[in-house]
């Protein structure tokens, strides 16, 4: 399958990536090659194959909902780009 | 012999009857490092500081007789993708450039509640995406074997710091071979446990259903001994394993009588170095002498390995990267227009080409449209793949071949063409696809006196086996430190 110029982009937006121009054409390049690699997969009869996610059986693991760890924001903002009274800023997303 | 040239447990043993100090044995690996780290840029963080305090409480604990683990008081360096609160976690990456943790990796913690001493944080392949450490937004790893060449990837500044004697012993984690692979360019021994064995609470994912971490160090002794510490059910991780047999350490054994060990037909075939082929072949030779029982077998499904890898690790890696958005931590972008710029600005700048080239090629195969093409496609694939394993195990206790095709690559060699470096990974990837445990240890060196890895492969849970089966090769020949440290009179 060849990429086209929509894939990209549409990928980009699903990525969240803004590509350049050049990145773009080494995009479609090197997705072009990596489908047609992995469409070696095509070769293999899957029917009555059941999709494996977890290569052993692991059953839901439950516990009671409680709170286990105590207030961390004034640490936790430590690490955060931009603040504002106690939250995260981020630009403005609706007028 | 210089304390730098010891094992980690040798150490331990020393510190235990009072021959060194812990100090002592931190300054010295400091020292080391600040003599070579220049040359091999194994390191992204050292915490000489740190180090030296916890050194200093350590050796109380131990005086005191409340640290009896045989790592107490051994130095030791955690790659840069776990986290650890208080120190700077990049994962090689711009995005992360400023990240310093509130919380500490599981692994990471068992580590510390045995006395172990954290000196720093090792470089690695951004996101551990790429096998030769060259991807780091740090620079690139030097092998210390040949400064030309790749340690290997992505773990491998946690190699290369174990060969270099930097450290005595080193976490990774293991995608899909990041831990076994830079193990067998740097000459050094690193296990890739059963999934679900240690905790992966605090590494930061990339292939949560591959991910694993696991030891690196200059023997199996001590890599048995390091994962006995750092095993662990843990609530936290809902992925991990209740185990009772976490006592590794009782499977060093030099006895492998009667053990029947598989030989893949497949991985001779075609794309292998024929010095490797012969070393690992003359392993196996080795411990059939040593009456295990050793016999050729199929295992099919070897070539599918790769292209199902890609798809489910990539997506994956797209899901799991969707969290660094410049929002709590990290990179953000210094101009923008609005927030979805703000986040495609910060992503774009924030991230290396190949973990952009992962995320999108993630991205599509979980589009819809292309989801049970790809990503299904691969799960069924890796049903069959796991299906494979079963079938061998259920006649042999050990698969034995070789980690990767070739000795360490000379240095760019890999970047300009991505499928050739992900062809590099044939004999690692099938494993995190299929769950079980592998270890990778060296076996000769080739005509450039490059180090060849043997690779011993396990069912689910049966570290043990792999354990005693590389224990028992390795007492057949003596650790051998690079050459050209010797040379350097290092």
């Amino acid at each position: 399958m060849v990429i086209t110029d929509e894939t990209i982009e549409y990928v980009g937006i699903l990525a969240k990536l803004e590509l350049s121009g050049e990145e773009k054409e080494q995009a479609k390049k090197d997705m072009t090659n990596m489908l047609e690699y992995v469409g070696k997969l095509n070769e293999l009869d899957t029917d009555g194959v059941e999709a494996m996610s977890h290569a052993f059986p692991i059953s839901n693991v439950f516990r009671e909902d409680e709170v286990t760890n105590g207030d961390d924001r004034e640490n936790l903002l430590k690490n955060a780009p931009d603040k504002k009274d106690g939250c995260y800023r981020v630009p403005k997303t609706f007028d | 012999m210089n304390l730098t040239q010891l094992t980690a447990v040798e150490i331990g043993k020393k510190i235990k009857t009072k021959e060194i100090g812990v100090v002592e044995a931190t300054e010295a690996y400091i020292s080391r490092i600040e003599k070579l780290d220049k040359d091999y840029n194994c390191f992204v963080t050292v915490d000489k500081e740190g180090a030296l305090k916890q050194a200093e409480e350590v050796q109380k604990l131990i005086d005191a007789g409340k640290l009896t683990s045989p790592l107490a008081g051994v130095p030791v360096a955690i790659k840069d993708n776990m986290c650890i609160d208080g120190m700077l976690t990049t994962c090689s990456s711009k995005i992360l450039n400023n990240f310093v943790p509130t919380y500490t990796a599981t692994a990471v913690e068992k580590l510390q509640s045995a006395g172990a001493v954290i000196i720093g944080k090792t470089n690695m392949d951004e996101f551990a995406m790429g096998s030769t450490t060259e991807t780091s937004y740090y620079g690139e790893t030097k092998n210390p074997w040949d400064v030309t060449r790749v340690p290997g990837g992505s773990s491998g500044g946690s190699a290369a710091a174990v060969a270099a004697e930097e450290v005595p012993y080193a976490l990774g984690s293991d995608t899909g071979g990041s831990i076994r692979q830079p193990a067998s360019f740097c000459g050094v021994t690193g296990i890739k446990p059963t999934y679900g064995r240690v905790s992966r609470y605090g590494l930061i994912a990339y292939g949560s259903s591959l991910d694993q971490i696991g030891p690196l160090a200059k023997d199996v002794t001590d890599c048995a001994a390091i994962l006995e510490e750092i095993s662990s059910h843990d609530k936290k991780d809902s992925t991990s394993a209740e185990r009772s047999d976490n006592d590794f350490t009782s499977a060093l054994k030099d006895d492998v009588k009667g053990m029947k060990i598989g030989i893949p037909r497949d991985y001779f075939l075609k794309g292998i170095d024929s010095e490797v082929k012969d070393k690992v072949l003359a392993a196996a030779k080795t411990l059939e002498e040593k009456g295990a029982i050793v016999e050729e077998f199929d295992l099919n499904m070897v070539e599918y390995a790769i292209p199902a890898y890609y798809i489910i690790a990539s997506a994956e890696a797209s899901s799991n990267l969707e969290r660094f958005d410049g929002v709590k931590y990290g990179y953000r972008t210094e101009t923008f227009t609005d927030l979805h710029n703000m986040y495609k600005k910060t992503r774009s700048e924030g991230f290396g080409a190949e973990v952009k080239r992962r995320i999108m090629l993630g991205s599509f195969v979980l589009s819809s449209g292309y989801y049970d093409a790809y990503y299904v496609k691969a799960l069924k694939a890796k049903a069959l793949i796991k299906q494979e394993f079963d079938k061998a195990f259920e006649k042999y206790d050990v698969i034995l071949g070789p980690v990767a095709p070739t000795t360490a690559l000379k240095l760019g060699e890999s970047l300009s063409d991505p499928i050739k470096m992900y062809l590099g990974d044939i004999y690692t990837v099938s494993v995190n696809l299929a769950g079980i445990p592998g270890i990778s240890l060296p076996c000769g060196y080739d005509k450039n006196g490059l180090p060849v890895g043997l690779q011993l492969l396990g069912q689910t849970f049966d570290e043990k086996k792999i354990i005693r089966a590389a224990y028992a090769f390795e007492c057949t020949k003596s650790y051998r430190r690079p050459d050209a440290l010797t040379e350097r009179g290092l």
